[in-house]
């Protein structure tokens, strides 16, 4: 079956048994109520995920640890300039859009000019922005436009529309990664570095583009979940940290880079979330919640390892 | 023959200047400094952030990476404030078991060829849910001889200068002198040419990993002798703290390329940013910042000698 051979159905069939043992939990009671928070908590990992995956594709060592940081400055500043008021909101996606940009390019900046490896310039980069940030809230708690609160935490035909957001951005992300030119040469950058300059690609330009794009992306997320919760919090980005890392190594994505998958992510996203209410509803503590969700992760790379290695 | 230093030698240069730079610049900024007091409040953190770097160091020398330093260290810690108070034996089994950990991690990433980036990221939620469980609210003692060692005031320097440079030079005997460091640097080096010699990669890997979980072990007992109590999140920001350290140091993500020497110097000279900020009167929103700043400089100048050193080897 040539289903069963995709290595994002795994990630998917965890998510759906998950699922089903947290609903039995409950004997059905809370089945819509669930799926719909899950789809709303996954959306944030899956969009932050979205980036991270196409900078893990360049190849290894390449990581965005400043995804975070970008997270709560372009939340804050977004919220703050847009003061509540709704007819600001386009502009303040705008300086959201901006901000991530902008930090792209220095990350890239960092790693090109300075030969710092992605890591350490990213994480450096971070600390910057944390700073930044702290420095713009300043312990305020801006409240989102009433247009843009309603929006994050509405529903569109009983889905949440920032699951409908994300699915626009993965979809996008598929057809650039898997039918466009760019998707195409940064997984041949992700394979090998040499050749890819040898075949003569603007390696470059691609691993710039790329850089911004995750940044982008992550500001975004750090707009629409400051919107969501009511406002921008300093350490509202933290848990994206390893999550965005998570969702995309147990989505499929070859950690080595060149080969990525889109589909992946929500499996790994929706699983995530799942797994935390699973052990919410069943009463566990932070300790054990905490333990568990470390197991399962490591259990789920060592089961995709043997999948790998039984078709090699 | 003119004598031209070593490339390791150039390489250990960087940091030890960095780091003379600041303490000079505290020096300037705040002369009272410069007395036996001041210098143990200096550096009176500085063996735990040591011992935490060359646990990285030794992880990224066979070209792994533990994401997990940080909350293993703070799970070290609540054992330390607890079990190894309460009931010393059962404590420093629970230390032994934590090491056989690292240890069948270190196999099994070899074995299966895993990332450790992400066994190590499961991980780190393993030791912070089992820290949160074995002190759920921040508390506990030191052990009374952590303590004294840790409060000791030896003659000549504080405590934290002495504990660090006997650190480094015991870390550097074991892992750039001998022959076991040359094994796991090895392993990071050329994998596949230390298994044609002969050894086992998975031992070696394995092995590579628990010299590292025994660095992080001390890091957390020390650093509950310093602080006298422990929480579940007092050493998070080691994992990325010990990175940094690594690298600032002259050590390489790939390749074993590592200087135990430069990794506890690289360590003490983001421990000393810190005060250097807070002393220059950095506002307090700025100042993570401003390391951030310090890094960059820091890791250009580094770009600059590695130049200096290319261009001395065509010469």
């Amino acid at each position: 079956m040539s289903l069963l051979r995709k290595p994002w159905i795994w990630s998917f069939v965890a998510a759906g048994l998950v699922w089903f043992v947290t609903i039995m939990a409950t004997g059905g009671a809370s089945t819509i109520g669930l799926t719909q928070a899950t789809l709303t908590f996954a959306a944030f990992s899956v969009i932050v995920g979205t980036g991270q995956m196409f900078v893990i594709t360049l190849g290894p060592g390449n990581i965005d640890l400043a995804v975070p940081a970008n997270m709560t400055l372009a939340g804050t500043v977004a919220l703050k300039y847009m003061d509540t008021q709704d007819a600001l909101i386009l502009p303040g996606l705008g300086i959201a859009i901006g901000i991530g940009i902008g930090v792209g390019f220095v990350n890239y900046a960092l790693i090109k000019a300075l030969r710092i490896p992605p890591i350490i310039a990213t994480l450096a980069m971070s600390f910057i922005i944390q700073s930044a940030a702290i420095a713009t809230n300043r312990g305020l708690r801006i409240k989102p436009p009433d247009a843009m609160a309603d929006f994050t935490t509405g529903l569109t035909l009983g889905i949440p529309n920032v699951a409908l957001v994300a699915l626009g951005i993965t979809a996008i992300a598929w057809v650039l990664l898997m039918r466009a030119t760019y998707g195409r040469q940064i997984s041949a950058i992700g394979q090998s570095l040499p050749a890819a300059r040898m075949a003569g690609l603007p390696v470059d330009g691609l691993r710039l583009a790329t850089y911004v794009l995750c940044a982008t992306l992550a500001a975004v997320c750090g707009f629409l979940l400051a919107c969501f919760s009511g406002g921008a919090a300093l350490n509202m980005g933290a848990e994206y940290l390893l999550m965005s890392i998570a969702v995309v190594i147990i989505g499929g994505t070859a950690v080595a880079g060149g080969d990525s998958n889109v589909p992946g992510i929500w499996g790994a996203s929706l699983f995530m979330f799942l797994v935390v209410s699973m052990l919410n509803t069943y009463g566990f503590g932070a300790g054990v919640r905490l333990i568990l969700t470390g197991l399962i992760i490591i259990s789920v790379i060592l089961l995709a390892s043997g999948r790998q290695g039984a078709t090699r | 023959m003119r004598w031209r230093p070593s490339p390791e030698a150039l390489r250990l240069a960087l940091p030890v200047m960095a780091l003379a730079a600041l303490l000079v610049s505290v020096f300037v900024m705040r002369p009272n400094v410069m007395g036996y007091n001041g210098l143990h409040l200096l550096f009176k953190l500085g063996i735990p952030i040591a011992l935490a770097t060359l646990a990285q160091m030794v992880i990224m020398s066979v070209n792994d990476l533990d994401l997990s330093m940080g909350s293993f260290v703070s799970f070290v810690a609540c054992v330390t404030a607890t079990w190894l108070v309460d009931a010393p034996l059962i404590g420093a089994l629970m230390l032994a078991g934590a090491i056989a950990v690292y240890a069948a991690l270190g196999m099994v990433i070899a074995a299966r060829g895993l990332p450790s980036i992400v066994v190590t990221l499961g991980m780190s939620f393993v030791w912070a849910g089992l820290a949160v469980l074995v002190l759920p609210t921040p508390g506990g003692t030191a052990p009374g001889w952590v303590a004294a060692v840790m409060g000791a005031r030896p003659a000549l320097m504080p405590v934290g200068i002495a504990g660090s440079i006997l650190i480094a030079v015991l870390a550097h005997l074991l892992i750039m002198r001998s022959s076991f460091g040359v094994l796991i640097r090895g392993v990071g080096g050329n994998e596949r040419s230390v298994s044609r010699a002969g050894w086992s990669v998975l031992l070696a890997r394995g092995a590579a990993y628990a010299t590292a979980a025994t660095f992080a072990v001390a890091s957390g007992i020390t650093l509950v002798g310093l602080m006298t109590s422990a929480d579940a999140n007092i050493a998070l920001r080691y994992t990325l703290l010990s990175i940094a350290g690594v690298i600032l140091g002259g050590g390489e993500f790939t390749g074993g390329r590592v200087s135990a020497i430069g990794a506890v110097v690289g360590a003490l000279t983001l421990l000393l940013a810190g005060s250097f900020l807070t002393f220059l009167n950095v506002p307090p929103d700025w100042q993570i910042g401003a390391q951030g700043m310090i890094l960059i400089l820091i890791l250009a100048l580094r770009l600059l000698l590695v130049r200096l050193e290319r261009r001395g080897a065509r010469a």
